[in-house]
C-alpha cells in the first residue's frame, strides 16, 4: 500500500513538475537572464545592468510605468465601486430565479471575447458612432464628438472588461452572509451605513481582495483595450514590451520592461495581502 | 439592505435603477456589435442603411461575407485546433494536479500550491515573452550544438499553444480541485469495501463524479484559449487564430464583416456556455 | 401597570396565505412568555413583526403601550437573539457585546466597562478578545444574550436559540435562560416547538397551530387543562382514540371508540352530545397499571389485557397492553416503585384510569 502510494504520487508529481518547471520558472530564468544581458557586438553579449539603467534614464519609459500603474490602480478602485452594489444585489436582494437570472446575465459578455466587447465599444464612442450622433440628434452637440482615444475611453474599456471578476468573486463571498447577521446589526441599532462598515464590506474582504488582484493584474497586463481605445498615445507599458520584442527586435530591453511589469504586479498583489491579512492560497485557491 | 429591512422607496427605486443601467452597460457594446452585422453599409456606424445578411453570406465584393472570407475561415479553424490541443492538455494534467494537491500530502506541498497559482497574478503579456525567450534560447541552443533547426520552438502555433496552457492548466486544476474537495472519500471506500482495486474504485466512482467539472474545465479552457489575445499576441507565427487576425483586420479599419464574425462568436460561446450549464446542473 | 409587549389583532398575508390569523396577547413585564407550535405555524412571523423584520397586514404591536408599527427594527427597544444566534465573526467578542453600545453613541471607556459587566454577568469573564468561533455552543448563546442585554431592551426576544445545540447542553441551557432572565429581570419572548423548552421555562405560554393561538395560560393550565384537541395532542404524550359518544350525562361521557373499545370520560364543560364524533386523550401517566384487577376498583374504566410490548427508558418508561379483546394498543406509563421491574411481553396485566383524566374534544374542532 505505501509503495503505491509513492507511486502514485510520482506519477501525479510528474506532469506537474514538467508543466511548472518547463513552462512557468525555466521562461522566466530565462526572461531574468535574457534581461541582464547586453549586446557588444555581433552575437557577443555580456552581463549587464544597463537595460534597467536605460529604463530608469528615460523619462518616457518611467512615466508610461507609472502611468499604466497608477490607472490600473485607479481602475481597480472604479470596477470595486461599480461592482459592488451590483454585486450585493444579486447575491442579497434578489431571490431565487432572479437571482440566477442576473448572475447569468453578469457572466454573458464574458464569453465573448475581449476583442468583441473593445470593438462595441470602439463602435459606440468614435467621431461617426453611436454616442456622438445621439449627442447630435438631441442636440447637445453641434458637430461630431470624438470621444475615443483619451484616458476616460481606456477607463471605460478597462473596467468594463474587468467586472465579470471583480463580481463574481463578490457575489460569491456575499452570498455566504447570512441574512440573520445582517437582520442582527440592524437589531441591535446599527443603521444601512454601520452595517456595511461593520458587517458587510469586512465579510466580504476576500472577495473583494481576490476580486481586486485579479481585476488589477488583468488591466495592468492588458493590451487590446489601451490601444484600440486610447490610440497611439496611450502610453501602456505593455505596449513598450510589444514594440520592443516585435517592432524593434530589442528583447533585452524588452525583456528587461517584462521583468519590471512582473515585479510591479507582484510587489502590488503582495501589498495588497500583506494590507488586509489574506493569502493567495486563500484568495484564489 | 436586505429585503427584510423596511427602505424608504425612494432607495429602493434608485438602487434598482441603478442595477438596470448596470446590466444596460454591460449589454450595450455587444448589442451594438451585433446589431451592425445586418447594416447594408461599409462602415458599422450610423446611418443605419437598412438590413441585410450579406456580412454573413454575401459572395461578391465590396460585401463578402462571413462564410466565404477565406482568410476569416481559416484563422477560425486555427483558433478551434489551438483551443482544442489546450483544453485537452490542461484538462489532462489539471485532474493530475488536482489529484496531486488533494489526495496526498507531502512535503513542500503548500510551496508548489503557491507555485501552481502562480501563473494567475503573471500578466498574459509577461507569460508570452517569457515562453518566447526561453524556445528562441533553446532553438539556438540546438542550431548551435546539432544543427538541428526545430521549426516548433519558434513562434508559430506550437508555442501558442504552449503559452496558453501554461496558464489554462491552473485554472482547470482549480475548477477539478474544487469538486474533488467535495467528493466524499467514503464513497471511495466504499468502492474498495465492495471488492474494487485503487484504480477501479476511481474510475468507477470517482472520476464519473468529476464529470461534470472535467467538462466545466475543458469548456472553459476553450472559450479562454479561443479569445485569448495577450499570449498569443507575443507567439504567434503566420497562422494567426481568429483574435489576432480580427486585431490585424481592426488596425486597418473595420467593415461590418467583423461584427458578423463577432456575432457569431457570441452564438458559438452562449451555446458552448449553455452546453457546460447543463451538464453542471445534471451532475 | 402596562403591558411591556401587546399585540392585538395582528394578522400577517403572503399572498393568498394566512400565516397569523387575528393574534392578539399581551405580555406582562418581567414575565418570561413563550410561543409554541409545531414549525410553520407562524410563530417565527409574529417574533419577526415584533422585530421589526416584517410588516403586519393588520393589526397592532404596542411596546410599553407605545404603537411601534412606524418604527424601524434599528429603532425599537426590542432585541433580538437569533436561531443561528448571528454573532459577527469578523468582530472579537468584546466588539460583538459593545457593537449596540457603539451604535448608540456611548464613550468607550463606558463601553469597555458595560461589555465587562456584561461577560462577569454571564460568567465569562476576559473572554472578550476571542474570537467567535474559539467558543463553544454554549458560551456563544451566552454571549448572544449578553449583546442584546446590555442594551437594557424593554423586550428580548429568541428565536429557538437552543436549536442547534446537543441534547445534554440544551437541557443545561434552559435552566441557565430562566436564571438569566431572572438575573436581568427582563421581559423574555421565546419561540420554540419544544414543548419541553417551553414547559420548563416560560411563565406563560401561548400554543399556536395554523396562524392562531390555541390557548394562553401556564404550563399546568395547558398540560392539565387543555381547551383544544389540538393543545391535547401537541402538549405531552397522549393516547389519543376516535369514537362516538354513545351516552351524554352532564361532565360525563360514555365513548365508543371506531375500534370498538368503550370508555368513559369527561367534557371539562364543553357541550357534546350523543351521537356526535369525538377525540378522547388519555395520558399514559394518568393510567393505573397492576397485576390483579381488585386493585383498580376505585376507576371508572377498567380494562384487562396482555402486555405487547416494554419499552424502558429508565424513569420514562412505557409499556403498551393490548385489551383482551384487541380492540386497541394502549400506552401506560410504568411506576418507579420497583414493583413491575420483571414486566415481561405477553403478561397479563389489568390497566384503569379515572373518567376525570380522558379528555373529550368533538372532532372537527381542529
Amino acid at each position: 500500500m505505501h509503495r503505491e502510494a509513492k507511486l502514485g504520487l510520482i506519477l501525479l508529481l510528474t506532469p506537474f513538475l514538467l508543466w511548472l518547471s518547463l513552462l512557468i520558472v525555466i521562461p522566466h530564468i530565462d526572461l531574468l537572464l535574457v534581461s541582464l544581458r547586453e549586446r557588444v557586438g555581433v552575437g557577443q553579449y555580456e552581463i549587464s545592468l544597463g537595460n534597467y539603467f536605460t529604463f530608469f534614464t528615460e523619462p518616457l519609459y518611467m512615466v508610461t510605468f507609472l502611468r499604466t500603474a497608477v490607472m490600473s490602480i485607479f481602475a481597480t478602485i472604479l470596477t470595486l465601486l461599480i461592482g459592488f452594489p451590483v454585486a450585493y444585489y444579486i447575491a442579497k436582494m434578489a431571490k431565487g430565479r432572479a437571482q440566477s437570472a442576473l448572475f447569468l446575465l453578469c457572466l454573458v459578455p464574458f464569453w465573448v471575447s475581449e476583442l468583441v466587447r473593445t470593438f462595441g465599444w470602439m463602435i459606440l464612442l468614435r467621431e461617426t458612432g453611436i454616442i456622438s450622433n445621439l449627442l447630435q440628434s438631441v442636440g447637445l452637440a453641434s458637430g461630431p464628438v470624438e470621444m475615443l482615444y483619451n484616458d476616460a475611453a481606456i477607463m471605460v474599456g478597462l473596467v468594463y472588461t474587468s467586472m465579470l471578476f471583480m463580481v463574481v468573486p463578490l457575489i460569491t463571498t456575499l452570498e455566504s452572509l447570512s441574512d440573520e447577521v445582517v437582520e442582527a446589526g440592524y437589531d441591535l441599532g446599527g443603521n444601512g451605513f454601520s452595517v456595511l462598515r461593520e458587517i458587510i464590506i469586512p465579510h466580504a474582504m476576500p472577495g473583494i481582495v481576490s476580486g481586486s488582484i485579479v481585476v488589477f493584474m488583468l488591466c495592468l497586463g492588458n493590451y487590446l483595450t489601451p490601444t484600440m481605445l486610447g490610440g497611439k498615445e496611450s502610453l501602456w507599458f505593455t505596449e513598450l514590451i510589444y514594440s520592443q520584442f516585435i517592432v524593434r527586435f530589442n528583447w533585452e530591453l524588452g525583456a528587461a520592461f517584462g521583468f519590471l511589469l512582473l515585479i510591479l504586479s507582484s510587489v502590488i498583489v503582495w501589498g495588497m495581502l500583506r494590507l488586509t491579512g489574506q493569502s493567495l492560497e486563500k484568495t484564489m485557491g | 439592505m436586505i429585503p427584510s429591512i423596511p427602505q424608504s422607496r425612494f432607495v429602493t427605486t434608485a438602487y434598482t435603477a441603478y442595477v438596470v443601467l448596470f446590466f444596460i452597460f454591460l449589454a450595450l457594446p455587444l448589442i451594438v456589435v451585433a446589431a451592425f452585422a445586418f447594416n447594408d453599409s461599409q462602415f458599422p456606424s450610423l446611418p443605419w442603411e437598412g438590413f441585410t445578411w450579406n456580412w454573413f453570406f454575401g459572395s461578391e465584393r465590396p460585401m463578402i461575407g462571413a462564410f466565404h472570407e477565406r482568410s476569416i475561415l481559416r484563422a477560425i479553424g486555427t483558433s478551434v485546433f489551438v483551443a482544442f490541443c489546450v483544453s485537452a492538455l490542461s484538462m489532462v494534467v489539471g485532474l493530475s494536479n488536482a489529484f496531486l494537491f488533494n489526495r496526498y500530502k507531502f512535503r513542500g506541498q503548500s510551496i508548489l500550491y503557491v507555485f501552481m497559482l502562480l501563473p494567475l497574478v503573471i500578466p498574459g503579456i509577461v507569460l508570452g515573452i517569457s515562453i518566447l525567450v526561453a524556445s528562441s534560447r533553446l532553438a539556438n541552443g540546438l542550431w548551435d550544438g546539432f544543427q538541428w533547426d526545430v521549426e516548433a520552438l519558434r513562434p508559430g502555433l506550437w508555442l501558442v499553444i504552449l503559452g496558453q496552457f501554461s496558464f489554462i492548466t491552473t485554472i482547470a486544476t482549480l475548477v477539478i480541485g474544487a469538486r474533488l474537495q467535495k467528493f466524499d472519500k467514503t464513497l471511495e471506500e466504499a468502492a474498495l469495501n465492495l471488492g474494487a482495486g485503487r484504480l477501479t474504485a476511481i474510475r468507477t466512482v470517482t472520476l464519473p463524479y468529476l464529470a461534470p467539472a472535467m467538462i466545466g474545465a475543458f469548456v472553459v479552457a476553450f472559450l479562454m484559449s479561443f479569445e485569448n489575445f495577450n499570449t498569443t499576441l507575443m507567439l504567434v507565427g503566420s497562422d494567426a487564430p481568429l483574435t489576432i487576425a480580427m486585431f490585424d483586420r481592426l488596425k486597418e479599419g473595420s467593415t461590418p464583416l467583423l461584427n458578423a464574425v463577432s456575432l457569431l462568436l457570441m452564438l458559438g460561446s452562449s451555446l458552448l456556455a449553455l452546453v457546460m450549464i447543463a451538464f453542471q446542473k445534471k451532475g | 401597570m402596562t403591558p411591556d409587549l401587546q399585540c392585538t389583532n395582528l394578522t400577517k398575508k403572503f399572498g393568498e396565505t394566512t400565516a397569523v390569523d387575528n393574534v392578539s396577547f399581551s405580555v406582562p413585564a418581567g414575565s418570561f412568555f413563550s410561543i409554541l407550535g409545531p414549525s410553520g405555524c407562524g410563530k417565527t412571523t409574529i417574533m419577526r413583526m415584533i422585530a421589526g423584520f416584517l410588516e403586519p397586514s393588520s393589526g397592532d404591536i404596542q411596546i410599553k403601550g407605545n404603537s411601534v408599527l412606524n418604527v424601524p427594527p434599528n429603532k425599537r427597544h426590542v432585541n433580538m437573539v437569533f436561531q443561528h444566534l448571528a454573532l459577527f465573526p469578523m468582530m472579537n467578542i468584546a466588539d460583538n457585546i459593545g457593537y449596540g453600545l457603539r451604535r448608540a453613541g456611548m464613550h468607550k471607556k463606558d463601553i469597555g466597562f458595560k461589555v465587562d459587566e456584561a461577560l462577569e454577568r454571564i460568567g465569562l469573564p476576559g473572554i472578550g478578545h476571542r474570537r467567535v468561533d474559539e467558543l463553544s455552543g454554549g458560551q456563544k448563546q451566552r454571549v448572544a444574550i449578553a449583546r442584546c442585554m446590555v442594551l437594557e431592551p424593554d423586550v428580548l426576544l429568541l428565536d429557538e436559540p437552543l436549536g442547534a445545540l446537543d441534547l445534554k447542553l440544551r437541557e443545561h441551557m434552559k435552566v441557565e435562560l430562566k436564571t438569566l432572565q431572572a438575573a436581568f429581570d427582563t421581559t423574555f419572548v421565546y419561540i420554540t416547538h419544544d414543548q419541553s423548552e417551553a414547559l420548563v421555562m416560560s411563565d406563560n405560554i401561548a400554543v399556536m397551530n395554523a396562524g392562531r393561538f390555541e390557548q394562553v395560560g401556564s404550563a399546568q393550565d395547558l398540560y392539565y387543562r387543555p381547551d383544544t384537541a389540538f393543545v391535547a395532542g401537541f402538549v405531552g404524550d397522549s393516547n389519543r382514540w376516535s369514537g362516538k359518544v354513545v351516552k351524554q350525562d352532564g361532565n360525563n361521557t360514555l365513548v365508543q371508540t371506531t375500534s370498538g373499545l368503550t370508555l368513559r370520560g369527561a367534557t371539562q364543560g364543553r357541550s357534546l352530545s350523543q351521537g356526535d364524533t369525538v377525540d378522547a386523550f388519555v395520558r399514559p401517566e394518568a393510567i393505573r397499571i397492576a397485576h390483579n384487577a381488585e386493585d383498580l376498583a376505585s376507576f371508572d374504566n377498567q380494562i384487562s389485557g396482555t402486555v405487547t410490548s416494554i419499552l424502558f427508558n429508565g424513569a420514562a418508561s412505557r409499556v403498551m397492553v393490548r385489551d383482551t379483546e384487541g380492540h386497541e394498543e394502549v400506552a401506560v406509563n410504568l411506576p418507579q416503585s420497583g414493583e413491575f421491574a420483571n414486566l415481561t411481553k405477553g403478561a397479563p396485566v389489568h390497566i384503569g384510569w379515572a373518567s376525570d383524566q380522558a379528555n373529550c374534544f368533538s372532532a372537527g374542532a381542529s
